[in-house]
């Protein structure tokens, strides 16, 4: 039986495994696919993580000095994906892809979130194949061609600043004529010479061939005009679906209290509706999703972890 | 312990020639490429004298990528005596490699 079993192997749960087995619980699993990390070793950038302020290093580089610590204290990783957690009795049911069972005391879920897509006519057809939401993986194949960004957020203009440098030219679509960007971020992409936003405007279609993406059709929301632009390289950024399935029943229904827009509640202290079922990072309500919220998050829970197994000896 | 092959343009075709292989495509700086590196690493060993678990570094066997017409990575192609019958994009489980695997031995 686990102590603590952590679903999820992002700057939450690795947090929350550095607390909890320093805290000196001994048999904590962290359950992660493949290497831990989460959705930050996307990034081409971090200058908002106070104490890591380098330029030249990305996501993957940043996540790098965590894996050494939170392991330290005896974290151990399952590199099993979750199917579920269901709570039977007192304990909960950790089920894995596979059909293996795996019982723990407390659960801390911060499966996190996975890129939103948009959904213009195109999009699924053509991902993987012109379509992209990783620039830092991807944004090589598009070497000194023109690509184009959708969206507005942080994401999508730090994204587009390091296509800058590998593209020929980034053409930023965004559907307001503002950007919600920080302002540093807005503004440092607006003087590069070669970012083009283009405003008031959405992706009404990417179209193509057996070869892939060939080309967008860009719609200005002001004038219903639309303009075709031969592209081969098409960048999603418009924000992030959360990934909540692993707390739903054989019936379907969610094990503890969701928001509306598929978050769990949680209160300060990272509980949910359900005892020793706790959630961190970007899969809970009001998640501000940045990798220093998401730590905060995973200490949180795991302090109160350790407390709700020391009240239940 | 068996491992996974490096390809490169010299062994790329007859090492897919004949039998199952599956081939991840990625770089260096891909950070799902990284996640599932060592998943790759454990279907090297689970699959070993079955099936062929195969890695080409997009960053250095560039004509390989263009050949296939890779432009997001991971990408996993799978192929059976040569002919490519199948792929996914990006990280997944383990079991959903194996799966693919599986259904072409």
């Amino acid at each position: 039986m686990l102590d603590c079993a952590i679903i999820g192997g992002g700057p939450a749960g690795l947090t929350a495994g550095l607390y909890t087995t320093r805290g000196g619980l001994k048999n904590v699993s962290m359950f992660e696919m493949g290497v831990p990390g989460g959705q930050i070793t996307k990034s081409s950038e971090i200058e908002n993580y106070p104490g890591f302020f380098d330029s030249s290093k990305t996501g993957l580089d940043f996540m790098d000095a965590w894996q050494k610590q939170c392991f330290h204290f005896g974290l151990k990783h399952e590199m099993k994906k979750v199917v579920s957690v269901q709570k039977t009795g007192a304990f909960f049911t950790i089920t894995l892809d596979g059909g293996e069972t795996v019982e723990a005391k407390t659960a801390i879920v911060c499966t996190g979130a996975v890129p939103k897509r948009a959904g213009f006519k195109g999009e699924d057809e053509f991902y993987g194949r012109g379509v992209s939401t990783c620039a830092t993986c991807d944004g090589f194949f598009y070497k000194d061609k023109p690509v184009t960004v959708l969206g507005g957020g942080d994401t999508a203009l730090e994204e587009a600043f390091f296509l800058s440098n590998i593209c020929s030219d980034v053409y930023v679509v965004h559907r307001r004529d503002t950007f919600r960007a920080a302002p540093p971020t807005i503004d440092r992409a607006m003087r590069k010479e070669n970012i083009h936003l283009i405003t008031d405007s959405v992706i009404e279609e990417a179209v193509g061939d057996a070869m892939g993406l060939s080309g967008v059709e860009i719609k200005n929301l002001k004038t219903d005009e639309i303009t075709h632009m031969d592209n081969t390289g098409l960048f999603v950024f418009v924000g992030q679906d959360v990934k909540n399935d692993v707390l739903k029943d054989e019936a379907g229904n969610f094990i503890c209290e969701m928001s509306d827009l598929g978050q769990v509640i949680v209160d300060l202290k990272m509980h949910t509706s359900v005892e020793g079922l706790f959630v961190a990072g970007d899969l809970r309500i009001d998640a501000p999703k940045q990798v220093v919220s998401a730590a905060g998050d995973g200490s949180i829970a795991a302090l109160q972890v350790i407390s709700y197994i020391q009240e239940q000896q | 312990m068996a491992k996974y092959i490096d390809l490169t343009q010299e062994n790329f075709d007859a090492t897919i020639a004949e039998g199952v292989a599956m081939v991840d495509f990625w770089a260096p700086w891909c950070g799902p490429c990284r996640m599932i590196a060592p998943v790759i690493e454990e279907l090297a060993e689970d699959f070993d004298g079955k099936a062929k678990i195969c890695k080409v570094n997009t960053d250095e066997q560039q004509e390989i990528a263009v050949k296939y017409g890779i432009r997001s990575i991971p990408a996993i192609l799978f192929f059976k005596d040569g002919e490519m019958v199948d792929q996914m994009i990006g990280a997944a489980s383990k079991d959903a490699f194996a799966d693919k695997i599986n259904a072409l031995l």
